[in-house]
C-alpha cells in the first residue's frame, strides 16, 4: 500500500457522519491477542519475532473477511510516514518509534480497520468507526477476531481468558475508546465534574494528545479499564450508558451557551475563523483550539456555509507528518508553523470563494 | 476521606485484601497523577493502572504485608522470567506466567479488575477441545452404564452425547 494514496482521505474516525456525531467524534475498539506457544513480543528474540510476524501475516492475508488487509512493514517506513500512521491513529507511537525488530500494521482501504503486530502484544486488532458505533464496531471486530483464530492459534486461559504481556488487559483484552468532543463543558467548567465522576466508575479519561484537565481541541476519550470479569457486551453497555449521560450534559452546555450568551458565543467563533484564516504562523495546539470554536459553532448553527468534515480534514492535514507530506518536503517546528498558517489560509479563502 | 500522601480529598481508592487482611490505598488526582498510577500505557491505550506504580503504592501505603519468600522467589518454567522483573516493568515475558505467578498475580488481577475470573468470549478451538471433552466423557460413562446393565441411564447419557454433537 502506498501511504500517499491515504493523504487525501479522512480515514474513518474524522468522517464526521454516524450517530451522535455532533458529540461523538469516533468510536473506537481494540483486542489485544497473543501466539500460544511463544513469548510475548517484549521478551521475544528477533528471530521469535520474525516467526509471530510470518504467521500473522499469513493468517492476515488469508483471513477470509469482507475486505482486503494490506501488511506493511513498520521498520521499512520513513520517520515521517510512521509519524503519518501515528496521526491517523492506525498505529500506536510506540509501534512507529520505540519497538524494535519486525513488526508491522495490516490496514483496510477505509482505514477502519488496522492489526498491530508484534506491538505490546502479537496482535492489536482495532476497528474505528465515526459517531457512536460500539455494538456495530464489536460486530467487526468480533468477526475479524473470529477469522484471525481459525488460522492462528491463541493464547488463552480457562480462569484468566486471553492472556495479554500486561496484566491490565487480561480477560478479554479488549478496550473500547468513545471520542468526545466537548467545549461547552470545558467552557462552562463543568469537565472536571464529569472526569470525577467517569473515575469512580472505573472509566478513564483522556485527551487526545496527552494528559490535563483541558485536552487540546476539546477531544476527550473515556473508555473502559477493567477487562476481567465481565463480557464484552457488558462492558460496551455500561461504557453506552455513561456516554449517553454525558452527550445530554453537553449538549445542554450547548443550548445554555446559545440562550445565555449568543453574541458572544458568535463574536468567539468568528474571531476563530479571522485567526485561521490570517495567522502567518500557527502551532498545531493553536489551530486544535480554534477549530474545536469552529467545530462547536457548526453545530451550534452559529456558521451556515462551513462543513463539519471540512473542520475534520483541516484538523487532520495541519498535523505535523500531513503538513509535511502535503508540502512534499521536511520541515522544522518554525516552517511548520508557517506553512500550516498558509494552508489554513488558502484552504480557507477557497471555501470563501466557492461560497 | 483525606489523601495518605498528602491532605487533599482522596479521589482514588485501591482495596487490597491479602490474608483476610483488608489494606485501602486512598489518594488524590494529584498524587495519583505524581506517583503515575494511571500513565498512559504503551499502545496507544486509554489510561490504565500503571502495574509498577500500583505495586510500588501498595508497598509504600503502610505496614507492607511480609512478600513472601516464594513469592519472590517465582520463577517462569518457560521463558526464566522472575517475578521480580514482572515488578520492575509491569509486564509479563510469556503466557506461562500466569499460572507460575498465579499466587502473587491473582490478587493483582482482583485489585486491578475487581475479578479474578474471565466472563468474556471463547475462542472456537476452545469451544471445541471443551465439547470434545465431555463428548469423551459421557461416552466413557455411557460404556460404563451398559455395562452395568443400566440401561436407563445408558439411553439418558446417549441422548445427552447427540445434543453436544448436535450443539456442534
Amino acid at each position: 500500500m502506498n501511504l500517499d494514496t491515504l493523504l487525501p482521505n479522512l480515514g474513518e474516525w474524522l468522517r464526521g457522519t454516524g450517530p451522535e456525531s455532533d458529540v461523538v467524534v469516533s468510536t473506537r475498539i481494540r483486542l489485544a491477542r497473543n501466539l500460544a506457544g511463544f513469548p510475548f513480543a517484549n521478551r521475544a528474540s528477533a528471530a521469535q519475532k520474525a516467526e509471530t510476524a510470518a504467521k500473522a501475516r499469513d493468517a492476515l492475508a488469508k483471513a477470509e473477511l469482507p475486505y482486503t488487509l494490506d501488511y506493511i512493514d513498520v521498520p521499512g517506513l520513513s520517520p515521517l510516514d510512521r509519524q503519518f500512521l501515528v496521526e491517523r491513529q492506525l498505529i500506536s507511537r510506540e509501534l512507529a518509534t520505540v519497538l524494535e525488530g519486525p513488526r508491522g500494521v495490516a490496514l483496510d482501504q477505509k482505514e477502519s480497520v488496522s492489526v498491530m503486530v508484534n506491538e505490546e502484544d502479537h496482535l492489536r486488532l482495532q476497528v474505528l468507526r465515526s459517531g457512536l458505533a460500539l455494538t456495530e464496531a464489536w460486530e467487526d471486530i468480533d468477526k475479524l477476531d473470529d477469522a484471525l483464530e481459525a488460522r492462528l492459534g491463541y493464547a488463552f486461559h480457562d480462569q484468566f481468558g486471553f492472556l495479554t504481556a500486561c496484566p491490565t488487559n487480561v480477560g478479554t483484552g479488549m478496550r473500547a475508546s468513545v471520542m468526545l468532543h466537548l467545549p461547552a463543558l470545558g467552557l462552562t467548567k463543568q469537565i472536571e465534574k464529569v472526569f470525577r465522576a467517569l473515575q469512580k466508575i472505573n472509566l478513564a479519561v483522556r485527551g487526545l494528545h496527552g494528559e490535563g484537565s483541558r485536552a487540546f481541541g476539546d477531544l476527550y476519550q473515556i473508555s473502559n479499564q477493567v477487562t476481567l470479569g465481565k463480557s464484552e457486551p457488558k462492558i460496551l453497555a455500561e461504557i453506552g450508558e455513561v456516554i449517553q449521560t454525558i452527550l445530554q450534559y453537553e449538549r445542554q452546555a450547548r443550548n445554555a451557551l446559545l440562550k445565555e450568551r449568543r453574541q458572544a458565543e458568535q463574536d468567539r467563533v468568528a474571531r476563530a475563523i479571522g485567526t485561521l484564516g490570517s495567522a502567518t504562523m500557527i502551532t498545531s495546539e493553536e489551530t486544535m483550539e480554534l477549530l474545536s470554536a469552529v467545530r462547536l459553532g457548526i453545530h451550534q448553527r452559529l456558521i451556515e456555509d462551513l462543513p463539519a468534515t471540512t473542520v475534520n480534514q483541516l484538523f487532520i492535514h495541519t498535523q505535523a507528518a500531513h503538513l509535511q507530506k502535503l508540502m512534499g518536503q521536511p520541515l522544522d517546528g518554525e516552517e511548520r508553523n508557517a506553512a500550516r498558517a498558509k494552508y489554513l489560509k488558502t484552504k480557507l479563502r477557497e471555501l470563501g470563494s466557492a461560497r | 476521606m483525606t489523601c495518605q500522601f498528602c491532605d487533599a480529598p482522596a479521589t482514588v481508592t485501591l482495596t487490597e485484601i491479602v490474608n483476610k487482611q483488608k489494606r485501602v490505598l486512598r489518594l488524590c488526582d494529584p498524587c495519583a497523577k505524581k506517583n503515575k498510577l494511571f500513565a498512559d500505557a504503551p499502545g496507544g491505550a486509554a489510561g490504565t493502572v500503571h502495574v509498577p506504580a500500583l505495586l510500588g503504592l501498595l508497598g509504600a501505603a503502610g505496614p507492607a504485608p511480609a512478600t513472601p519468600a516464594e513469592t519472590a522467589a517465582l520463577t517462569c518454567p518457560d521463558c526464566g522470567l522472575q517475578y521480580g522483573e514482572f515488578r520492575a516493568t509491569g509486564r509479563l515475558g510469556c503466557p506461562a506466567e500466569y499460572d507460575a505467578f498465579r499466587p502473587a498475580l491473582e490478587p493483582l488481577l482482583t485489585r486491578i479488575h475487581r475479578a479474578d475470573a474471565h466472563a468474556g468470549k471463547t475462542p472456537r478451538a476452545v469451544r471445541a477441545a471443551r465439547r470434545d471433552d465431555r463428548l469423551q466423557e459421557l461416552r466413557r460413562r455411557m460404556a460404563a452404564a451398559a455395562r452395568d446393565e443400566d440401561y436407563e441411564e445408558a439411553a439418558r447419557l446417549r441422548d445427552a452425547a447427540r445434543q453436544e454433537e448436535a450443539g456442534q
